[in-house]
């Protein structure tokens, strides 16, 4: 059954590889439940593991006793997330692009140049610890309000 | 017994070794890792691999397994032998396309023709 409102949720997960499984569960099958496509599922589980990866490894530097918190919300057309982590930040800007010159060969540094083909808005705060990312749905249901 | 994941399948045809990943998703660096010994020990073990990485089975992965792939590519072409992928779904290629790495892997669509190809690699 579609939710007829968003659903607002916050989660604080510890910070290892693995705990994402936890963190896309719960997120997709809620992406399900209010219609959305399996491209736009496949689109936000790929954003998920790529900024989640990035807050454990970079963020955080694979420190299992700091945590990584999100918070989301699943609208109808909508779904919105952020990902936060407990390192000193980062500036986005300051990525190599990965899809060329020398960097294209290095097996790293691929996660934002995916986590911004496949969300329609990703952004960063300031300190560059916490990404928000948004993705309308694919094929929204117009007739409904 | 506990089942051992990973799994890929290591088949040889003619002098083309094929290995095929046999998951849906590839996802979790433990996973990525154990991948990387399985197939980095099949590439030790030929002298000049002619590998053929099949991801017929395979419908997720994140740009870990990209650079997996890359650290694979890298000590295959190190010990001068060749790497080609295929069957590859499209959501998959969609990823090598948006990353560039179709310029950088030989990509076929099936097994067969990534053999014919490499049947003709020195």
């Amino acid at each position: 059954m579609v939710s007829k409102a968003p659903i607002n949720c916050s989660i604080v997960v510890e910070s290892k590889p693995s705990a994402v499984v936890g963190v896309y569960e719960q997120i997709l099958s809620k992406l399900e439940n209010n219609g959305f496509s399996k491209e736009d599922i496949f689109a936000v589980h790929l954003a998920l593991e790529e900024a989640f990866l990035n807050a454990v490894k970079h963020g955080n530097k694979m420190d299992s006793a700091k945590s990584v918190k999100i918070d989301y919300s699943v609208g109808l057309d909508k779904v919105e997330i952020s990902m936060t982590d407990q390192g000193d930040g980062f500036e986005p800007e300051a990525v190599a692009d990965p899809r060329w010159g020398e960097s294209l060969y290095k097996p790293e540094g691929r996660g934002l140049l995916l986590m911004n083909a496949y969300m329609d808005v990703v952004e960063f705060n300031e300190r560059g610890n916490s990404v928000y990312m948004a993705r309308y749905k694919e094929k929204p249901l117009l007739t409904e309000s | 017994m506990a089942e051992i994941k990973p799994r890929i399948s290591v088949e040889y045809a003619g002098d083309a070794t094929i290995i095929t990943f046999t998951d849906e998703k590839i996802l979790e660096e433990k996973d990525i890792k154990a991948l990387q010994e399985s197939i980095m020990s099949v590439i030790e073990q030929a002298k000049r691999i002619k590998l053929i990485l099949d991801f017929g089975n395979v419908r997720f992965l994140s740009s870990a397994v990209l650079g997996l792939l890359i650290r694979i590519s890298k000590r295959i072409y190190e010990r001068d032998g060749s790497l080609r992928l295929c069957n590859i779904n499209p959501k998959i290629y969609e990823i090598f396309k948006i990353t560039r790495l179709t310029k950088t892997f030989d990509i076929y669509k099936d097994v067969e023709s990534a053999a014919e190809d490499l049947s003709k690699a020195n």
